[in-house]
């Protein structure tokens, strides 16, 4: 098991390394000097070749590539093109915003799909498992970024319940401010999530209720209720947690859009923004960032396996 | 030797083949699933649309001469939007963009993913390890900050956007035919091809390539629907296609800033998206249970 884990780790860190290389590189291909960009009105060619001089940018790629790697390795990702703030402060900033939308997403998005795919297969062909499958499929067939707005013209505009956009920190604004800034974003990014888990919950608890260990259960007298959950739903939750785990990204990307949509200044809205400013470091710390998230969380997701199947057993 | 492969080559692949009486079954079982062909229709109607869109409008998409943000009404079923112009009209003429960006968004990464997936498949060894290994890559980047990324790089405009959504989708293709091609190239057919000389082309596209066509065609199913809601988000997020261009995204975009007086501006877009693409799932849904696909992942 722990070799196991090595084996992942190392395959993790590859596959981030992967990342961080072909980004670095592919913005080295972009079109369009940024130097001339962040200049403006102000470029002239000796100031063009000072501020290349000032960003490392007037030596090789290569040259380049290697400093970025070392830094990186250090934990310094580099000052942002406009000079105004570290990369690694912007990004921490955001981190705890981008991670609280998707936790609060991920909660939310469980708390609906595991008891409405339960009740949806408990209830097999009945109009509640029509409807629940329906909404599902209206649920993964909507953009996010429209339910967010369709949220916040319901709960802000007419109702005036939740806050439409922003975020509030946790420590200095309380929880309610800051569970409240969270609701409409993480429901908007959530109800596709819930939709996707929901179904797997009910495929697998099918499936799960026709096997013979379910029918000894009954048979010797056992709950309907204990059938259900302790035998039932802990043997369907396998497939559900590779979905959820595979989904993660579901959520990463969801993020990227409605924080433009709540205007939350995490990670998604630096990476855009940062596109639209050519501001290379930025770019790259925000995608190696999302990478880190995302193998780490299917990292996890393979190590969950064990707990809830103890018959699973890496080499 | 099995009967296979002592019969002639041509004979081979005729059960690879969809033969007419498997057409038959096949349109029978599809009628059976009520999804399906919920699905179906939506998208024939919206292809309809999609087609004669242009000629269907009541007036010129560009067309600025009515009064602003005037809510729906029987003139403007969909009402007017900042510009005074017919929200409709402009939708009818998106559904063209739309599900042009979708079908070729499709096309490409299937095309690409499905060669790449033949070729690792049947291969194996350090092809199949080079080829995966690139897939992961593609997998470790969410879709969205791939495609994201990748207009950053190319720039805005259609094509770049329909390469960019087809390139992060590759990754879900070449998974689904290299594990069918893994099955399909111990089969025994499969075996007597090789033993009679035929060439590795030859038997990845008469005898494997047909047998996997079943996962393609749902997997390809859903990636419209990928391609199309990918389309609204960068357009969404100001990556998309050029302002003169009426889509979906953009227009939606647009009455996002005009949310708290005209809503319609906003609202009817992002329904005709979902129509479209619960259309397109409920299709792919009902093709994965009639042609009895397991492994092929939803649109989402």
């Amino acid at each position: 098991m722990t070799q196991y884990i090595i084996r992942r780790l190392i395959h993790s860190v590859l596959i981030v390394w992967g990342c961080a290389t072909i980004v670095f590189f592919l913005l080295r291909a972009i079109p369009g000097d940024p130097i001339i960009q962040l200049l403006g009105p102000e470029y002239t060619p000796e100031a063009a070749d000072a501020l290349r001089a000032k960003l490392g940018l007037d030596e090789n790629v290569v040259v380049q590539y290697f400093r970025w790697m070392g830094n990186l390795l250090r934990g310094d990702l580099g000052s942002s093109i406009t000079g105004a703030e570290s990369v690694r402060d912007a990004l921490l900033s955001g981190l705890p915003k981008t991670m609280s939308i998707a936790v609060v997403a991920f909660i939310i998005a469980t708390a609906i799909a595991i008891p409405t795919g339960v009740l949806a297969a408990l209830h097999r062909n009945s109009f509640l498992d029509f409807a629940v499958s329906l909404v599902a499929f209206v649920g993964v067939s909507m953009p996010s970024f429209w339910f967010g707005i369709i949220l916040i013209l319901i709960f802000s505009v007419q109702l005036n319940w939740l806050p439409s956009l922003g975020y509030a920190s946790f420590s200095e604004d309380g929880a309610w401010e800051w569970f409240s800034h969270l609701i409409l974003p993480s429901l908007a990014i959530g109800a596709g999530y819930a939709a996707i888990l929901m179904r797997f919950v009910r495929a697998g608890l099918l499936e799960a209720l026709s096997s013979d260990y379910i029918r000894t259960a009954r048979a010797k007298g056992v709950s309907e209720r204990r059938v259900v959950i302790a035998h039932g739903l802990r043997n369907s939750l396998i497939p559900v947690v590779t979905v959820a785990g595979i989904q993660i990204a579901l959520l990463l990307s969801g993020t990227v859009v409605i924080e433009t949509v709540f205007s939350i200044r995490g990670i998604g809205r630096l990476l855009v923004g940062a596109i639209f400013d050519k501001d290379y470091p930025m770019v790259q710390g925000a995608i190696l960032v999302v990478a880190v998230i995302f193998v780490g969380a299917n990292l996890l997701v393979d190590i969950a396996y064990t707990l809830i199947d103890p018959r699973i057993k890496y080499d | 030797m099995t009967d296979a492969a002592v019969a002639p080559a041509g004979k081979l692949s005729a059960g690879a083949a969809p033969t007419r009486s498997g057409q038959r079954r096949f349109w029978r079982r599809l009628r059976r699933e009520r999804k399906a062909l919920v699905g179906l229709i939506l998208v024939a109607l919206l292809g309809v649309v999609a087609i004669f869109g242009p000629a269907l409008a009541p007036y010129d998409p560009e067309a600025d001469d009515f009064e602003l943000f005037a809510p729906p009404s029987l003139d403007h079923p969909f009402g007017t939007d900042s510009f005074g112009r017919d929200i409709l009209s402009r939708m009818a003429a998106g559904t063209q963009v739309s599900f042009t960006v979708g079908i070729s968004v499709a096309l490409l990464s299937m095309v690409v993913g499905v060669t790449l997936g033949l070729i690792a498949g049947y291969f194996g060894g350090w092809v199949d390890s080079l080829i995966m290994r690139f897939m992961d890559l593609l997998w470790a980047f969410p879709e969205i900050i791939l495609a994201v990324g990748m207009v950053a790089v190319f720039g805005a405009g259609i094509r770049n956007i329909i390469i960019a959504v087809a390139v992060a989708y590759l990754d879900d293709f070449a998974r689904v035919v290299r594990a069918e091609v893994l099955r399909l190239r111990e089969e025994d057919y499969t075996l007597a091809a090789r033993s009679m000389g035929a060439s590795h082309g030859r038997v990845m596209l008469r005898h494997i390539l047909p047998n996997t066509l079943a996962p393609i065609i749902v997997q390809a199913t859903f990636a419209v629907g990928l391609g199309i809601l990918a389309e609204s988000g960068l357009t969404f997020l100001g990556l998309g296609v050029s302002p003169s261009t009426p889509t979906w995204g953009l227009t939606l975009n647009e009455g996002r800033d005009f949310i708290r007086q005209a809503w319609w501006i906003s609202v009817f877009p992002g329904v005709a998206i979902m129509v479209t693409v619960l259309g397109l799932n409920l299709l792919g849904d009902g093709l994965r249970d009639t042609l009895d696909v397991r492994g092929v992942r939803d649109a989402g």
